[in-house]
Protein backbone atom coordinates (compact mmCIF):
# COMPACT_ATOMS: atom_id res chain seq x y z
CA UNK A 1 0.00 0.00 0.00
CA UNK A 2 1.36 3.50 -0.63
CA UNK A 3 2.14 6.09 1.65
CA UNK A 4 -0.85 8.01 -0.02
CA UNK A 5 -3.25 5.49 0.30
CA UNK A 6 -2.53 4.63 3.80
CA UNK A 7 -2.58 8.61 4.69
CA UNK A 8 -6.00 8.73 3.30
CA UNK A 9 -7.29 5.86 5.35
CA UNK A 10 -5.47 6.76 8.28
CA UNK A 11 -6.94 6.35 11.68
CA UNK A 12 -8.71 9.72 12.42
CA UNK A 13 -8.44 8.70 16.47
CA UNK A 14 -12.47 9.68 16.14
CA UNK A 15 -13.71 6.73 14.12
CA UNK A 16 -13.91 3.03 15.22
CA UNK A 17 -12.23 1.42 12.18
CA UNK A 18 -10.88 -1.73 10.55
CA UNK A 19 -7.43 -1.06 8.68
CA UNK A 20 -7.20 -3.38 5.78
CA UNK A 21 -5.73 -6.78 6.09
CA UNK A 22 -5.26 -7.11 9.53
CA UNK A 23 -9.01 -6.80 10.91
CA UNK A 24 -8.23 -4.89 13.19
CA UNK A 25 -11.06 -3.24 15.37
CA UNK A 26 -9.14 -0.45 17.15
CA UNK A 27 -11.19 2.36 19.34
CA UNK A 28 -7.82 4.39 19.74
CA UNK A 29 -9.63 7.64 20.70
CA UNK A 30 -10.89 5.45 23.54
CA UNK A 31 -7.43 4.04 24.27
CA UNK A 32 -5.78 7.52 23.95
CA UNK A 33 -8.01 8.69 26.70
CA UNK A 34 -7.27 5.93 29.17
CA UNK A 35 -3.59 7.79 29.03
CA UNK A 36 -3.68 11.25 30.85
CA UNK A 37 -0.01 12.03 30.67
CA UNK A 38 -0.74 11.82 26.21
CA UNK A 39 -2.92 14.90 27.27
CA UNK A 40 -0.80 17.59 27.65
CA UNK A 41 1.27 20.15 25.81
CA UNK A 42 5.07 20.66 25.37
CA UNK A 43 6.06 23.87 24.29
CA UNK A 44 2.86 24.71 23.42
CA UNK A 45 2.26 21.96 21.01
CA UNK A 46 0.32 18.64 21.83
CA UNK A 47 2.70 15.93 22.92
CA UNK A 48 3.86 13.77 20.51
CA UNK A 49 5.33 10.57 23.01
CA UNK A 50 7.24 8.63 20.40
CA UNK A 51 9.87 7.11 23.39
CA UNK A 52 8.20 4.39 24.50
CA UNK A 53 11.11 1.96 24.32
CA UNK A 54 12.86 3.80 27.02
CA UNK A 55 10.09 3.61 29.06
CA UNK A 56 6.12 3.80 28.46
CA UNK A 57 3.38 6.07 29.80
CA UNK A 58 0.70 4.12 32.62
CA UNK A 59 -2.87 3.80 31.92
CA UNK A 60 -5.60 5.15 34.60
CA UNK A 61 -5.57 1.43 35.26
CA UNK A 62 -2.75 1.14 36.93
CA UNK A 63 -2.49 5.30 38.58
CA UNK A 64 -5.43 3.95 39.88
CA UNK A 65 -4.57 0.88 41.28
CA UNK A 66 -1.53 2.21 42.73
CA UNK A 67 -3.99 5.20 44.14
CA UNK A 68 -6.02 2.15 45.61
CA UNK A 69 -3.09 0.33 47.18
CA UNK A 70 -1.62 3.26 48.92
CA UNK A 71 -5.29 4.54 49.88
CA UNK A 72 -6.54 1.62 51.57
CA UNK A 73 -4.23 -1.51 51.06
CA UNK A 74 -0.61 0.14 52.55
CA UNK A 75 0.90 -2.63 54.82
CA UNK A 76 4.04 -4.54 54.60
CA UNK A 77 3.90 -8.52 53.36
CA UNK A 78 4.26 -11.81 54.63
CA UNK A 79 4.50 -10.27 57.76
CA UNK A 80 1.25 -9.00 59.45
CA UNK A 81 -1.95 -10.82 61.29
CA UNK A 82 -3.37 -8.16 60.61
CA UNK A 83 -6.19 -7.11 57.84
CA UNK A 84 -4.19 -4.49 55.97
CA UNK A 85 -0.98 -6.27 55.68
CA UNK A 86 -2.89 -9.75 54.46
CA UNK A 87 -4.89 -7.68 51.66
CA UNK A 88 -0.92 -6.16 50.63
CA UNK A 89 -0.01 -9.70 50.65
CA UNK A 90 -2.97 -10.86 48.78
CA UNK A 91 -2.76 -8.23 45.88
CA UNK A 92 0.90 -9.00 46.09
CA UNK A 93 0.71 -12.86 45.27
CA UNK A 94 -1.85 -12.18 42.83
CA UNK A 95 0.23 -9.94 40.68
CA UNK A 96 2.80 -12.58 40.86
CA UNK A 97 0.23 -15.21 39.41
CA UNK A 98 -0.69 -12.64 36.82
CA UNK A 99 2.54 -12.57 35.44
CA UNK A 100 3.00 -15.82 35.69
CA UNK A 101 0.15 -16.64 33.04
CA UNK A 102 1.14 -13.94 31.20
CA UNK A 103 4.40 -15.41 30.12
CA UNK A 104 3.24 -18.92 30.43
CA UNK A 105 5.49 -19.79 33.37
CA UNK A 106 4.57 -23.36 34.67
CA UNK A 107 5.04 -22.37 38.14
CA UNK A 108 3.97 -19.13 39.92
CA UNK A 109 7.05 -19.63 42.28
CA UNK A 110 9.14 -19.77 39.18
CA UNK A 111 8.52 -15.60 39.00
CA UNK A 112 10.46 -13.51 40.91
CA UNK A 113 10.10 -10.11 41.37
CA UNK A 114 13.22 -7.59 40.58
CA UNK A 115 14.09 -4.02 40.22
CA UNK A 116 13.81 -4.20 36.52
CA UNK A 117 15.82 -6.02 33.71
CA UNK A 118 19.17 -4.81 34.87
CA UNK A 119 18.65 -6.29 38.77
CA UNK A 120 17.68 -9.63 36.68
CA UNK A 121 20.53 -9.77 35.00
CA UNK A 122 23.15 -9.25 37.75
CA UNK A 123 21.18 -11.75 39.87
CA UNK A 124 21.33 -14.75 37.24
CA UNK A 125 24.93 -13.56 37.07
CA UNK A 126 26.48 -13.60 40.54
CA UNK A 127 24.67 -16.47 41.70
CA UNK A 128 23.85 -19.17 39.06
CA UNK A 129 27.43 -17.25 37.01
CA UNK A 130 29.66 -17.91 39.73
CA UNK A 131 28.09 -21.30 40.76
CA UNK A 132 28.38 -22.95 37.39
CA UNK A 133 31.04 -20.95 35.47
CA UNK A 134 34.44 -21.55 35.85
CA UNK A 135 37.94 -19.82 34.79
CA UNK A 136 38.46 -20.68 31.19
CA UNK A 137 34.76 -20.91 30.27
CA UNK A 138 32.62 -19.02 27.47
CA UNK A 139 29.59 -16.87 27.77
CA UNK A 140 28.06 -15.89 24.55
CA UNK A 141 25.73 -12.44 24.00
CA UNK A 142 25.54 -10.25 21.25
CA UNK A 143 26.42 -7.18 19.56
CA UNK A 144 23.35 -5.46 19.88
CA UNK A 145 23.00 -6.20 23.63
CA UNK A 146 22.08 -3.14 25.95
CA UNK A 147 24.75 -2.25 28.38
CA UNK A 148 22.92 -4.24 30.68
CA UNK A 149 23.24 -7.30 29.40
CA UNK A 150 27.47 -6.67 28.94
CA UNK A 151 28.54 -5.26 31.74
CA UNK A 152 27.37 -7.66 34.40
CA UNK A 153 28.93 -10.42 32.34
CA UNK A 154 32.12 -8.44 31.68
CA UNK A 155 32.17 -8.15 35.36
CA UNK A 156 31.44 -11.86 36.18
CA UNK A 157 33.87 -12.62 33.95
CA UNK A 158 36.69 -10.63 35.70
CA UNK A 159 35.62 -12.46 38.70
CA UNK A 160 36.71 -15.32 37.95
CA UNK A 161 38.81 -15.27 34.71
CA UNK A 162 35.76 -16.59 32.23
CA UNK A 163 35.46 -14.74 28.51
CA UNK A 164 32.75 -13.22 26.76
CA UNK A 165 32.12 -14.35 23.14
CA UNK A 166 30.11 -11.71 21.05
CA UNK A 167 27.70 -12.99 17.69
CA UNK A 168 28.48 -10.48 15.30
CA UNK A 169 25.31 -7.89 13.53
CA UNK A 170 24.41 -7.97 9.96
CA UNK A 171 24.46 -4.48 8.13
CA UNK A 172 20.70 -5.32 8.25
CA UNK A 173 20.68 -5.29 12.04
CA UNK A 174 20.19 -9.23 12.71
CA UNK A 175 22.49 -11.73 14.09
CA UNK A 176 24.45 -13.59 12.37
CA UNK A 177 23.23 -17.21 13.12
CA UNK A 178 25.91 -18.71 11.52
CA UNK A 179 28.82 -17.22 13.74
CA UNK A 180 26.34 -18.02 16.81
CA UNK A 181 26.38 -21.39 15.58
CA UNK A 182 30.31 -21.41 15.25
CA UNK A 183 30.72 -20.11 18.74
CA UNK A 184 28.86 -22.79 21.02
CA UNK A 185 31.70 -24.83 22.20
CA UNK A 186 32.20 -27.19 25.10
CA UNK A 187 33.62 -23.90 26.31
CA UNK A 188 29.97 -22.33 26.44
CA UNK A 189 28.26 -22.91 29.79
CA UNK A 190 25.49 -19.93 28.94
CA UNK A 191 24.00 -17.90 26.21
CA UNK A 192 22.29 -14.14 27.11
CA UNK A 193 20.32 -12.93 24.56
CA UNK A 194 17.95 -9.83 24.08
CA UNK A 195 14.70 -11.10 22.89
CA UNK A 196 14.18 -7.65 20.43
CA UNK A 197 17.26 -5.06 20.08
CA UNK A 198 15.70 -1.58 21.80
CA UNK A 199 17.58 0.37 19.11
CA UNK A 200 17.32 -1.64 15.95
CA UNK A 201 14.16 -2.72 16.78
CA UNK A 202 15.04 -6.44 15.25
CA UNK A 203 13.42 -9.50 16.18
CA UNK A 204 15.65 -12.38 17.10
CA UNK A 205 14.72 -15.73 16.17
CA UNK A 206 14.75 -16.51 19.69
CA UNK A 207 13.26 -19.88 19.66
CA UNK A 208 16.26 -20.96 17.32
CA UNK A 209 18.49 -19.55 19.53
CA UNK A 210 17.60 -21.67 22.31
CA UNK A 211 17.15 -24.80 20.77
CA UNK A 212 21.04 -24.70 19.07
CA UNK A 213 21.77 -23.80 22.40
CA UNK A 214 20.51 -26.52 24.20
CA UNK A 215 21.43 -29.19 21.74
CA UNK A 216 24.73 -28.00 22.67
CA UNK A 217 23.84 -28.63 26.51
CA UNK A 218 23.89 -24.76 27.24
CA UNK A 219 21.36 -22.63 29.24
CA UNK A 220 19.84 -19.36 27.58
CA UNK A 221 18.99 -16.04 29.52
CA UNK A 222 16.65 -14.11 27.66
CA UNK A 223 16.81 -10.14 28.14
CA UNK A 224 12.86 -9.46 26.89
CA UNK A 225 12.93 -5.84 28.11
CA UNK A 226 11.69 -5.22 24.88
CA UNK A 227 9.83 -8.30 23.83
CA UNK A 228 7.71 -8.66 26.57
CA UNK A 229 5.69 -5.82 25.74
CA UNK A 230 5.45 -6.16 21.98
CA UNK A 231 5.42 -10.17 21.42
CA UNK A 232 2.96 -12.75 23.05
CA UNK A 233 5.55 -14.72 25.62
CA UNK A 234 5.71 -18.20 25.93
CA UNK A 235 8.69 -18.85 28.64
CA UNK A 236 7.95 -23.09 28.39
CA UNK A 237 7.47 -22.94 24.32
CA UNK A 238 10.72 -21.27 23.91
CA UNK A 239 11.87 -23.26 26.36
CA UNK A 240 13.96 -20.16 27.83
CA UNK A 241 16.21 -20.72 31.03
CA UNK A 242 15.90 -17.19 32.24
CA UNK A 243 13.52 -14.62 31.20
CA UNK A 244 14.32 -11.28 32.48
CA UNK A 245 12.05 -7.64 31.85
CA UNK A 246 11.10 -4.72 33.08
CA UNK A 247 8.06 -3.24 34.10
CA UNK A 248 8.15 0.26 33.41
CA UNK A 249 8.46 -1.02 29.29
CA UNK A 250 5.26 -2.87 29.50
CA UNK A 251 3.23 0.64 31.38
CA UNK A 252 3.37 0.10 34.62
CA UNK A 253 5.78 1.33 37.24
CA UNK A 254 9.31 2.07 37.27
CA UNK A 255 11.63 -0.04 40.01
CA UNK A 256 9.46 -3.53 38.94
CA UNK A 257 10.60 -6.00 37.01
CA UNK A 258 10.78 -9.68 36.79
CA UNK A 259 13.38 -12.89 36.75
CA UNK A 260 11.93 -15.70 35.51
CA UNK A 261 13.76 -19.41 35.73
CA UNK A 262 12.97 -22.76 35.55
CA UNK A 263 12.44 -24.20 38.94
CA UNK A 264 15.18 -26.64 38.39
CA UNK A 265 17.75 -23.77 38.40
CA UNK A 266 16.66 -21.33 40.64
CA UNK A 267 16.71 -23.91 42.92
CA UNK A 268 20.07 -25.09 42.74
CA UNK A 269 21.33 -20.98 43.12
CA UNK A 270 22.67 -19.64 45.85
CA UNK A 271 20.93 -16.30 47.29
CA UNK A 272 21.68 -13.13 45.80
CA UNK A 273 20.94 -10.46 48.64
CA UNK A 274 20.55 -11.80 52.44
CA UNK A 275 17.85 -10.41 54.26
CA UNK A 276 14.19 -10.36 55.61
CA UNK A 277 11.88 -12.88 54.05
CA UNK A 278 14.13 -14.46 52.18
CA UNK A 279 14.91 -17.17 55.31
CA UNK A 280 13.12 -19.92 57.01
CA UNK A 281 15.61 -20.14 60.10
CA UNK A 282 17.89 -17.53 61.72
CA UNK A 283 20.20 -18.58 64.36
CA UNK A 284 24.16 -16.59 64.29
CA UNK A 285 25.41 -20.67 63.99
CA UNK A 286 23.32 -21.14 60.66
CA UNK A 287 20.68 -19.62 58.57
CA UNK A 288 18.38 -21.72 56.44
CA UNK A 289 16.58 -19.97 53.63
CA UNK A 290 13.42 -19.97 52.38
CA UNK A 291 11.58 -21.56 49.73
CA UNK A 292 11.56 -20.54 46.00
CA UNK A 293 10.47 -17.42 44.82
CA UNK A 294 10.96 -16.26 48.42
CA UNK A 295 14.70 -17.10 48.45
CA UNK A 296 15.62 -14.31 46.52
CA UNK A 297 13.50 -11.31 47.05
CA UNK A 298 15.08 -9.93 50.46
CA UNK A 299 14.03 -7.18 52.20
CA UNK A 300 10.65 -5.66 51.68
CA UNK A 301 10.03 -5.79 47.87
CA UNK A 302 8.25 -2.97 45.87
CA UNK A 303 4.93 -3.82 46.69
CA UNK A 304 3.01 -1.54 44.89
CA UNK A 305 5.23 -1.46 41.62
CA UNK A 306 4.26 -5.23 41.42
CA UNK A 307 0.70 -4.97 42.10
CA UNK A 308 1.22 -1.83 39.26
CA UNK A 309 2.71 -4.42 36.75
CA UNK A 310 -0.42 -6.83 37.57
CA UNK A 311 -2.97 -4.19 36.67
CA UNK A 312 -0.83 -3.23 33.36
CA UNK A 313 -0.71 -6.59 32.60
CA UNK A 314 -4.55 -7.17 32.77
CA UNK A 315 -5.15 -4.23 31.07
CA UNK A 316 -2.86 -5.46 27.77
CA UNK A 317 -4.31 -8.69 28.08
CA UNK A 318 -7.80 -7.27 27.60
CA UNK A 319 -6.76 -5.24 24.43
CA UNK A 320 -5.36 -8.57 23.32
CA UNK A 321 -1.13 -8.22 22.72
CA UNK A 322 -1.84 -9.77 19.55
CA UNK A 323 -3.94 -6.73 18.21
CA UNK A 324 -1.77 -4.59 19.40
CA UNK A 325 1.27 -5.54 17.54
CA UNK A 326 -0.60 -5.85 14.63
CA UNK A 327 -1.80 -2.30 15.14
CA UNK A 328 2.10 -1.21 16.27
CA UNK A 329 2.94 -3.14 13.04
CA UNK A 330 0.96 -0.61 10.78
CA UNK A 331 2.31 2.36 12.23
CA UNK A 332 6.01 1.20 12.02
CA UNK A 333 5.50 0.79 8.21
CA UNK A 334 3.83 3.91 7.12
CA UNK A 335 6.46 5.47 9.58
CA UNK A 336 9.26 3.65 7.86
CA UNK A 337 7.99 4.89 4.29
CA UNK A 338 7.53 8.10 5.28
CA UNK A 339 10.67 8.96 6.63
CA UNK A 340 12.37 6.58 4.26
CA UNK A 341 11.07 9.21 1.59
CA UNK A 342 12.92 12.49 3.25
CA UNK A 343 15.94 13.46 1.68
CA UNK A 344 19.18 12.19 3.55
CA UNK A 345 17.73 9.98 6.12
CA UNK A 346 18.76 6.69 6.76
CA UNK A 347 16.98 4.35 8.61
CA UNK A 348 19.63 2.19 11.00
CA UNK A 349 18.07 -1.11 12.16
CA UNK A 350 16.56 -3.23 8.93
CA UNK A 351 16.02 -6.66 9.80
CA UNK A 352 13.17 -8.39 8.30
CA UNK A 353 11.35 -8.77 11.79
CA UNK A 354 11.02 -5.84 13.66
CA UNK A 355 8.91 -4.23 16.45
CA UNK A 356 7.72 -0.55 16.40
CA UNK A 357 11.60 0.58 16.43
CA UNK A 358 12.57 3.59 14.35
CA UNK A 359 16.43 4.77 14.52
CA UNK A 360 17.73 6.73 11.95
CA UNK A 361 20.33 9.53 11.12
CA UNK A 362 19.71 12.92 9.01
CA UNK A 363 22.66 14.07 7.11
CA UNK A 364 25.21 15.29 9.43
CA UNK A 365 23.25 16.43 11.78
CA UNK A 366 23.86 15.49 15.23
CA UNK A 367 20.92 13.31 16.91
CA UNK A 368 21.09 15.51 20.09
CA UNK A 369 20.53 18.64 17.69
CA UNK A 370 17.34 16.73 16.02
CA UNK A 371 15.83 15.80 19.48
CA UNK A 372 16.05 18.94 20.50
CA UNK A 373 14.21 20.59 17.57
CA UNK A 374 11.94 17.50 17.90
CA UNK A 375 11.27 18.34 21.46
CA UNK A 376 10.77 21.87 20.37
CA UNK A 377 7.67 20.75 18.28
CA UNK A 378 6.29 19.30 21.12
CA UNK A 379 8.19 15.19 19.63
CA UNK A 380 9.62 13.64 22.24
CA UNK A 381 12.27 10.64 21.29
CA UNK A 382 15.26 9.60 22.23
CA UNK A 383 18.55 10.85 20.98
CA UNK A 384 21.80 8.89 21.42
CA UNK A 385 23.57 5.62 22.05
CA UNK A 386 20.07 4.06 23.76
CA UNK A 387 23.01 2.24 26.50
CA UNK A 388 24.12 0.56 23.37
CA UNK A 389 27.27 2.24 22.25
CA UNK A 390 29.21 -1.46 20.74
CA UNK A 391 26.01 -1.45 18.37
CA UNK A 392 26.70 2.69 17.13
CA UNK A 393 29.96 1.24 16.39
CA UNK A 394 29.22 -0.92 14.45
CA UNK A 395 27.21 0.81 12.57
CA UNK A 396 29.31 3.55 12.31
CA UNK A 397 27.44 6.56 14.03
CA UNK A 398 27.83 8.20 17.58
CA UNK A 399 24.36 7.74 17.95
CA UNK A 400 20.94 7.07 16.22
CA UNK A 401 17.08 9.49 16.81
CA UNK A 402 15.13 6.33 18.13
CA UNK A 403 10.91 6.86 17.53
CA UNK A 404 9.79 3.85 19.38
CA UNK A 405 6.11 3.35 18.90
CA UNK A 406 3.33 1.79 21.61
CA UNK A 407 -0.60 1.27 20.62
CA UNK A 408 -1.77 4.57 21.81
CA UNK A 409 0.12 6.60 18.98
CA UNK A 410 -1.75 7.74 15.76
CA UNK A 411 -0.83 8.23 12.15
CA UNK A 412 -1.45 11.54 12.69
CA UNK A 413 1.55 11.22 15.11
CA UNK A 414 4.06 9.82 12.76
CA UNK A 415 3.07 13.29 10.33
CA UNK A 416 3.84 15.39 13.28
CA UNK A 417 7.07 13.57 13.79
CA UNK A 418 7.53 13.71 9.73
CA UNK A 419 6.93 17.69 10.00
CA UNK A 420 9.16 18.37 12.88
CA UNK A 421 11.87 16.85 11.04
CA UNK A 422 11.16 19.01 8.22
CA UNK A 423 12.10 22.00 10.35
CA UNK A 424 15.49 20.21 11.23
CA UNK A 425 16.23 20.61 7.92
CA UNK A 426 15.04 23.67 7.62
CA UNK A 427 17.11 24.88 10.53
CA UNK A 428 20.01 23.18 9.35
CA UNK A 429 19.81 23.76 5.43
CA UNK A 430 22.55 25.97 3.95
CA UNK B 1 10.59 28.50 16.59
CA UNK B 2 12.08 31.91 18.25
CA UNK B 3 14.02 30.57 20.89
CA UNK B 4 15.10 27.94 18.54
CA UNK B 5 16.19 30.06 16.31
CA UNK B 6 17.75 31.70 19.09
CA UNK B 7 19.65 28.72 19.86
CA UNK B 8 21.20 27.55 16.15
CA UNK B 9 22.37 30.80 14.55
CA UNK B 10 24.40 31.49 11.80
CA UNK B 11 27.35 31.51 13.47
CA UNK B 12 26.89 28.19 15.79
CA UNK B 13 25.82 26.53 12.56
CA UNK B 14 29.02 28.12 10.56
CA UNK B 15 31.38 26.83 13.47
CA UNK B 16 29.55 23.27 13.28
CA UNK B 17 30.37 23.01 9.78
CA UNK B 18 33.49 24.34 9.90
CA UNK B 19 34.96 24.09 13.43
CA UNK B 20 38.24 26.24 13.36
CA UNK B 21 41.24 24.83 15.19
CA UNK B 22 39.87 21.59 14.41
CA UNK B 23 43.18 19.43 14.45
CA UNK B 24 45.30 17.71 16.54
CA UNK B 25 48.90 18.98 17.75
CA UNK B 26 51.52 17.60 17.13
CA UNK B 27 54.12 18.66 20.60
CA UNK B 28 51.22 19.91 22.56
CA UNK B 29 52.68 20.56 25.90
CA UNK B 30 48.86 19.71 27.55
CA UNK B 31 46.17 17.37 26.27
CA UNK B 32 42.77 16.82 27.80
CA UNK B 33 40.10 14.64 26.86
CA UNK B 34 36.20 14.93 27.98
CA UNK B 35 33.01 12.78 27.42
CA UNK B 36 29.26 13.60 27.96
CA UNK B 37 28.50 9.65 28.87
CA UNK B 38 24.99 10.70 28.54
CA UNK B 39 25.12 11.69 24.72
CA UNK B 40 28.56 9.70 23.98
CA UNK B 41 30.03 13.35 23.15
CA UNK B 42 33.69 13.08 23.11
CA UNK B 43 36.72 15.68 22.22
CA UNK B 44 40.12 15.91 23.15
CA UNK B 45 42.12 19.19 23.85
CA UNK B 46 45.36 20.17 23.44
CA UNK B 47 47.31 23.35 24.07
CA UNK B 48 50.41 24.71 23.67
CA UNK B 49 51.86 27.16 26.80
CA UNK B 50 53.80 30.93 26.06
CA UNK B 51 55.77 32.59 27.94
CA UNK B 52 54.29 33.57 31.33
CA UNK B 53 51.51 30.96 31.75
CA UNK B 54 49.99 32.04 27.49
CA UNK B 55 47.78 29.88 26.07
CA UNK B 56 50.15 30.05 22.65
CA UNK B 57 47.98 27.55 20.90
CA UNK B 58 44.71 26.42 21.22
CA UNK B 59 42.73 23.15 19.09
CA UNK B 60 40.71 19.92 19.19
CA UNK B 61 39.58 17.01 18.20
CA UNK B 62 35.98 14.98 18.49
CA UNK B 63 32.65 14.40 17.95
CA UNK B 64 29.63 15.59 19.60
CA UNK B 65 26.56 18.12 18.10
CA UNK B 66 26.16 21.37 16.52
CA UNK B 67 26.39 22.79 20.07
CA UNK B 68 29.55 21.13 21.50
CA UNK B 69 31.68 21.28 18.54
CA UNK B 70 30.49 25.44 17.69
CA UNK B 71 31.24 26.31 21.66
CA UNK B 72 34.72 24.41 21.62
CA UNK B 73 35.07 26.03 18.12
CA UNK B 74 34.71 29.25 19.71
CA UNK B 75 36.15 28.57 23.05
CA UNK B 76 39.53 27.73 20.49
CA UNK B 77 39.33 31.31 18.75
CA UNK B 78 38.38 33.07 21.71
CA UNK B 79 41.04 31.83 24.16
CA UNK B 80 44.45 31.79 21.92
CA UNK B 81 46.56 34.38 23.16
CA UNK B 82 45.24 34.71 26.60
CA UNK B 83 46.64 34.21 30.12
CA UNK B 84 45.48 31.06 32.55
CA UNK B 85 44.01 33.53 34.77
CA UNK B 86 42.14 35.72 31.70
CA UNK B 87 40.73 32.07 30.27
CA UNK B 88 39.60 30.57 33.39
CA UNK B 89 37.68 34.40 34.26
CA UNK B 90 35.91 34.15 30.81
CA UNK B 91 35.39 30.52 31.63
CA UNK B 92 33.19 31.76 34.52
CA UNK B 93 31.46 34.35 32.81
CA UNK B 94 30.78 31.97 29.71
CA UNK B 95 29.23 29.57 32.58
CA UNK B 96 27.04 31.88 33.71
CA UNK B 97 25.48 32.94 30.74
CA UNK B 98 24.90 28.96 29.64
CA UNK B 99 23.37 28.75 33.03
CA UNK B 100 21.49 31.93 33.61
CA UNK B 101 17.80 32.17 33.89
CA UNK B 102 15.91 32.82 30.15
CA UNK B 103 15.71 36.53 29.51
CA UNK B 104 18.62 37.82 31.19
CA UNK B 105 21.02 40.01 29.70
CA UNK B 106 24.56 38.35 28.67
CA UNK B 107 27.68 39.65 30.89
CA UNK B 108 30.05 41.62 28.56
CA UNK B 109 33.46 41.38 27.79
CA UNK B 110 32.31 37.80 26.07
CA UNK B 111 32.53 38.72 22.51
CA UNK B 112 31.32 35.99 19.53
CA UNK B 113 30.80 33.48 22.67
CA UNK B 114 27.36 35.29 23.52
CA UNK B 115 25.91 33.44 20.26
CA UNK B 116 25.76 30.89 22.89
CA UNK B 117 23.67 32.46 25.19
CA UNK B 118 20.23 30.91 23.68
CA UNK B 119 21.56 27.88 25.45
CA UNK B 120 20.36 28.95 28.54
CA UNK B 121 16.36 28.71 27.51
CA UNK B 122 17.70 24.24 27.05
CA UNK B 123 19.09 23.22 29.74
CA UNK B 124 19.48 19.88 28.68
CA UNK B 125 21.90 21.42 25.86
CA UNK B 126 24.01 23.34 28.93
CA UNK B 127 26.23 19.93 29.24
CA UNK B 128 27.05 20.22 25.25
CA UNK B 129 27.90 23.69 25.32
CA UNK B 130 30.36 23.30 28.47
CA UNK B 131 32.09 19.93 27.42
CA UNK B 132 34.83 21.89 25.99
CA UNK B 133 35.46 24.53 28.39
CA UNK B 134 35.98 21.64 31.20
CA UNK B 135 37.92 19.87 29.13
CA UNK B 136 40.33 22.87 28.92
CA UNK B 137 40.39 23.77 32.36
CA UNK B 138 41.63 20.06 33.34
CA UNK B 139 44.31 20.79 30.95
CA UNK B 140 45.08 24.13 32.47
CA UNK B 141 44.95 22.66 35.64
CA UNK B 142 47.37 19.58 34.63
CA UNK B 143 45.13 16.78 35.24
CA UNK B 144 45.39 13.87 33.14
CA UNK B 145 42.28 12.46 34.61
CA UNK B 146 39.20 12.54 31.31
CA UNK B 147 36.76 14.83 32.07
CA UNK B 148 33.49 13.60 32.08
CA UNK B 149 30.20 15.59 32.39
CA UNK B 150 27.91 13.30 34.64
C1 LIG C 1 16.92 -4.50 25.65
C2 LIG C 1 17.01 -3.89 27.00
N1 LIG C 1 17.64 -4.54 27.98
C3 LIG C 1 17.74 -4.04 29.22
C4 LIG C 1 17.23 -2.80 29.54
C5 LIG C 1 17.41 -2.29 30.93
O1 LIG C 1 16.20 -2.15 31.57
P1 LIG C 1 16.09 -1.44 32.98
O2 LIG C 1 16.85 -0.16 32.87
O3 LIG C 1 14.62 -1.23 33.16
O4 LIG C 1 16.67 -2.36 33.99
C6 LIG C 1 16.57 -2.08 28.56
C7 LIG C 1 15.99 -0.77 28.85
O5 LIG C 1 16.50 0.28 28.65
C8 LIG C 1 16.47 -2.63 27.26
O6 LIG C 1 15.87 -1.95 26.29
Amino acid sequence: MSVHAKTAEKMTGDSMMKTQGSKLEFNLKKIREEFPALHQKVHGKPLVYLDNAASTQKPRAVIEKLHHYYTWDNANIHRGVHTLSQRATDEYEAAREKVRAFIHAQKTSEVIFTRGTTESINLVAQTYGRQNIKAGDEIIISHMEHHSNIVPWQMLVEQIGAQLKVVPVTDAGELDLEAYQNMLSEKTKLVAMVHVSNSLGTINPMKKIIDVAHQAGVPVLVDGAQSVNHLEINVQELDADFFVFSGHKLFAPTGIGVLYGKESLLENMPPYQGGGDMIRQVSFEKTTYNDLPYKFEAGTPHIAGAIGLGAAIDYVQELGMSQLASYEKEVLDYATKALSALPGLKVIGQAKEKTSVLSFVLQDIHPHDIGTILDNEGVAVRAGHHCTMPLMQRFGVPATVRASFAFYNSFEEVDALLEAIKKVQEVFKG
Amino acid sequence: MSELRELYQEVILDHNKHPRNFHEMPGADRQAEGFNPLCGDQLTVYLKLGADQKIEDLSFVGSGCAISKASASLMTDALKGKSFSEAKAIFEKFHSMVTASPGLEAPDGLGKLAVLAGVCEFPARVKCASLAWHTLNSALDGSSEAVTTE
